[in-house]
């Protein structure tokens, strides 16, 4: 008997390198838990009926292309759109042998923290299921944490993968910007979107990671990875330097509980030998929501171009070509999209480009400058994830600007293009609270040491506590 | 008061690599529809650009070529905007940090060089085309449908920008034909107008002589060939000369022409102030070319057609040696022995009008045509040009063996003719000279040709003073 909920990848590897089950009966373990499971989560939006490969079996967010597997973003503008082509990481899933179980639920076009913005209905938090996930990877890490794929991919522009790992209680990693490729990911905000691996432990994650990273010739933004991905070992931290952003942990919003555990969280640091001291960065943290409010929507009005109905997609005829576009566009996108659709057009609009999209780069230069300062002196910095474990659904529904702080911590270093990994550090008012490592460009074999040290410290129970 | 016209182009040249800017698709011009096309050129969501490198190389070139400097620095932008040839809801294209820019192209002339700068030339793709269907062939009006065909999504294409420095329909002219034969012989376009690998927009105001104001301008667009354009462009100067001149102004607007249907008159359009929204384009590095590479390919830079010019002007006429420059038949010219101004005339006249292709013909033989032309009937001159380029040419066959010179074989033949043609010579007589040639005609129908015109001519002025 397969325990999915319990099962590592790793282990589940090691399970299929001995013999001791086959691929097939490993991927119809997990279908049988989504048919357990799923019609109360949500977790998926379509399952694959015929695997391929000998692998461990992963599954994707539903904005990775997957040839001949319907492809939607989340958004009702893609509703039965098959792609021809694969991905660039599902290519290399494939190559790994890793067969696909299925496209995971998802916020629309990426833009939302809870999943409640998809046009196929949200998904539900397996450790509460009157919670969300987080978002907008919240699809992958609800089927990871509840044991319905041994990992999952999900995709990264403010927080998508950090947050929704720290609000189910998993491994997340946004890696450094450029070292997984976009291509065949349907793209949100080009600058900031990276592919990340969602996992039940930081080993797995690092496995993970290895298969996606290096460069892509299809993605001119990608790079050879300076040092092969060690799969961490190490159980101190002894020569590791910790910082503590003041503004990261001290920012407004936090709640108690979370705080608390993740000062825990940084004593334990300390307790494995790291020097653990305090830092700051002065600007990134008030500077950083309104600095990606104006970079991630503009690209995004840029990027959603593309669903005009011409060529595929959702298309409403109209009694000439501009109605057909508006009516295409106003029944293809939700509320979201829409909001930052028309954000990122007056962002980029002659006369407000530079006061707008011209001054975030600025300041996005600036974030990066005061990351790089800080790394002088540390090679990583820490904070909750979130400011909040999972909320209700509908709680933030209604409430964009309260939704969007949710992502007030990962935003920073993502806007640097630093990697960021979440680990799940405790439990707040009985729900997973996550911790945030932030190293400089490249350095995801510290972030992965660090984090399995920690992890093996701290020993979290990653099945959900219902579920046990 | 006498007014001066500024005039202003920018030109569109496809590159003619193997394949697209942003993707490996086939760059085709008669393939049957959407069957040069991949998830990039169609914008699938997802699929990501990769900029062709012997594009960039090419774009430097043509910047070298047109004395630009080459940037250090270069940036893809995005062009926002809606229109279905356009997949991406945006066209990558430069804006303000383009790959060449501050150039000038001398423009030889009989008074000597003219510099027209170069504003700028910059790398981006080209759209899909829309094909209209339903109503008159490829218009959009009555038409019931539009499809698209994206096999030309995303071909290369150099756009450059002059200064307004034109200063005559004319000169417009002859700059693009200039510009044309230079891009041809770097090698980096066909540039065909019916083929749609060269098209150009032009610009047009007016001003009284002696100023430098600019004025409003009217942009002059989807002009078919080089020629027309310089008509449309003198009856343009000449509207807004009209205008001024009974106290009118100029409005900014773009006038269409009708590539159908030269005469039609333009359809005007007010110009509106699009905002495409540029920025950098996210999905690409910005492009540094290498010190090396703009070095290597500045040594490669073939002589310019501007400098084979000048040096034919020498000794030659400037229009006719420009003639030869830019109609490729130069390099064939400076080859064939012979009188100097006779071997161009050939070239540029009868030569030009066989379709031959210079470089297949053996320049020694085509001196030896050249020079006994007077000599060799017109249809057997013809026949002897149109068979130039063949392989194995030999002018032998053709160099006055067969044709009756003899007086005495030709008299009678003249005599006949005269005799038949009592109303004609009568007219002669009384002064209508040209009808000679009318006779001489005769003469050589009647000899299918084999008869040496000059004795024929002398033969016939003989017997009717």
């Amino acid at each position: 008997m397969i325990d999915t909920l319990r099962m590592t990848a790793e282990e589940a590897m090691g399970l299929i390198e001995r013999r001791e089950v086959s691929a097939a009966e490993l991927h119809r373990a997990y279908v049988d838990a989504i048919g357990e499971r799923d019609s109360e989560l949500h977790a998926y939006l379509r399952t694959v009926d015929e695997p391929e490969g000998e692998g461990v079996p992963i599954a994707f967010k539903d904005l990775i292309s997957t040839r001949g597997v319907e492809t939607t973003a989340g958004s009702k503008t893609l509703s039965g759109y098959v792609p021809v082509y694969d991905a660039t990481v599902a290519s290399r899933c494939r190559a790994a042998g890793m067969p696909l179980i299925g496209k995971t639920n998802m916020d629309e076009f990426a833009m939302g923290s809870s999943t409640e913005n998809s046009a196929f209905g949200p998904t539900r938090n397996p450790w509460d299921p009157e919670r969300v996930p987080g978002g907008s990877s919240g699809g992958s890490a609800a089927a990871v944490a509840a044991g319905l794929a041994p990992w999952a991919l999900g995709s990264d522009t403010g927080g998508s993968v950090k947050q929704p790992a720290s609000l189910c209680g998993i491994v997340g990693l946004r890696p450094t910007y450029g070292t997984v490729s976009r291509y065949g990911i349907v793209a949100f905000a080009s600058s900031l979107d990276q592919i990340g691996p969602m996992t039940k432990t930081v080993r797995d994650n690092a496995l993970l990671y290895r298969v996606l990273a290096g460069r892509d010739p299809e993605d001119t933004t990608t790079v050879e990875l300076p040092q092969p991905v060690e799969i961490p070992e190490r159980e101190d931290l002894r020569g590791i330097r910790v910082g503590v952003p003041r503004e990261l942990n001290g920012a407004e919003g936090i709640e108690p509980g979370v705080k608390e555990v993740v000062q825990r969280t940084i004593e334990l640091c300390r307790e494995l030998g790291a020097e653990v001291g305090e830092t700051s960065l002065p600007r990134s943290v008030d500077y950083g929501m309104p600095c990606y409010y104006l970079i991630a929507p503009a690209e995004a009005s840029s990027n959603l171009a593309r669903y005009d109905g011409v060529r595929y997609g959702l298309r409403v005829n109209g009694s000439n070509l501009r109605q057909m576009y508006e009516k295409t566009r106003d029944a293809g996108f939700g509320d979201e999209p829409k909001r930052r659709i028309m954000l990122g057009t007056y962002a980029l609009s002659a006369g407000y480009y530079e006061a707008y999209y011209g001054q975030a780069q600025k300041v996005r230069t600036v974030i990066a400058d005061e990351h790089a300062a800080a790394f002088e002196n540390f090679d990583v910095l820490v904070s909750p994830t979130s400011p909040t474990v999972a909320f209700k659904l509908g709680e933030k529904a209604e409430n964009p600007l309260a939704m969007y702080l949710s992502d007030v911590l990962t935003i920073p270093s993502n806007l640097a293009g630093l990697p960021g990994l979440s680990i799940p550090c405790g439990l707040s008012e009985g729900l997973p609270v996550g911790f945030q490592l932030i190293g400089p460009q490249f350095s995801e074999n510290t972030l992965f040491h660090v984090g399995h040290a920690l992890e093996q410290a701290i020993g979290f129970d990653f099945v959900p506590g219902r579920l046990r | 008061m006498t007014w001066e016209p500024v005039i202003g182009l920018e030109i569109h040249i496809h590159l003619k690599t193997r394949t697209k800017m942003f993707c490996r698709c086939e760059v085709a011009y008669f393939e049957p529809e959407n069957t040069r096309t991949c998830p990039v050129c169609l914008a699938f969501p997802g699929s990501l650009p990769v900029p062709n490198a012997k594009a960039v190389e090419w774009t430097i070139k043509l910047g070298l070529a047109l004395d630009c400097q080459i940037a250090e620095h270069a940036v893809f932008h995005r062009k926002n905007y809606f229109y279905p040839d356009n997949p991406k809801g945006y066209q990558i294209s430069q804006y303000d940090e383009p790959l060449c820019v501050n150039g000038r192209l001398a423009l030889p002339g009989p008074q000597g060089d003219v510099e027209i700068g170069i504003v700028r030339a910059h790398l981006e793709e080209d759209a899909a085309k829309n094909v209209h269907v339903g109503g008159a062939e490829g218009r959009i009006g009555g038409a019931t449908a539009t499809l698209v065909d994206f096999n030309r999504a995303g071909t290369p294409l150099v756009e450059i920008v002059t200064q307004p420095d034109l200063r005559s329909a004319d000169q417009a002219r002859r700059f693009l034909q200039l510009l044309r034969q230079t891009v041809v012989e770097l090698g980096i376009s066909d540039a065909e107008m019916q083929k749609g690998s060269l098209r150009f927009d032009v610009n047009v105001s007016v001003r009284p002589h002696g100023s430098d104001e600019l004025r409003t301008r009217t942009e002059l667009k989807n002009l078919n060939s080089f020629a027309f354009a310089a008509k449309a462009i003198q009856r343009e100067v000449e509207r807004q000369v009209g205008v001024y001149e009974s106290g009118g102004e100029i409005e900014q607007e773009t006038l269409h022409f009708d590539p159908g249907a030269e005469s039609a008159p333009p359809l005007r359009s007010k110009e509106e102030a699009q905002d495409y929204r540029y920025f950098p384009e996210p999905d690409l590095v910005p492009v540094e070319p290498p010190r090396e590479l703009v070095e290597r390919v500045r040594t490669e830079l073939p002589e310019s057609p501007a400098a084979r010019i000048r040096r034919l002007a020498d000794g030659l006429d400037h229009d006719l040696a420009e003639d030869l420059v830019t109609s490729a038949r130069d390099r064939l010219y400076e080859r064939v022995p012979g009188d100097r101004r006779a071997v161009a005339n050939v070239l540029m006249n009868q030569f030009a009008a066989s379709g031959v292709d210079p470089d297949a013909v053996d320049p020694e033989e085509l001196g030896k045509l050249i020079e006994a032309r007077s000599r060799i009937p017109r249809e057997k001159l013809t026949e002897a040009l149109a068979a130039s380029g063949d392989p194995g040419f030999s002018a032998e066959r053709y160099l006055g063996d067969g044709l009756v010179a003899d007086t005495a074989e030709l008299e009678p033949i003249v005599e006949r003719i005269l005799a038949a043609n009592p109303g004609q010579v009568e007219a002669y007589r009384g002064g209508k000279e040209g009808l000679l040639g009318f006779f001489v005609g005769q003469v050589m129908k009647e000899t299918q040709g084999k008869a040496d015109p000059r004795v024929v001519n002398e033969l016939i002025r003989e017997k009717l003073s």
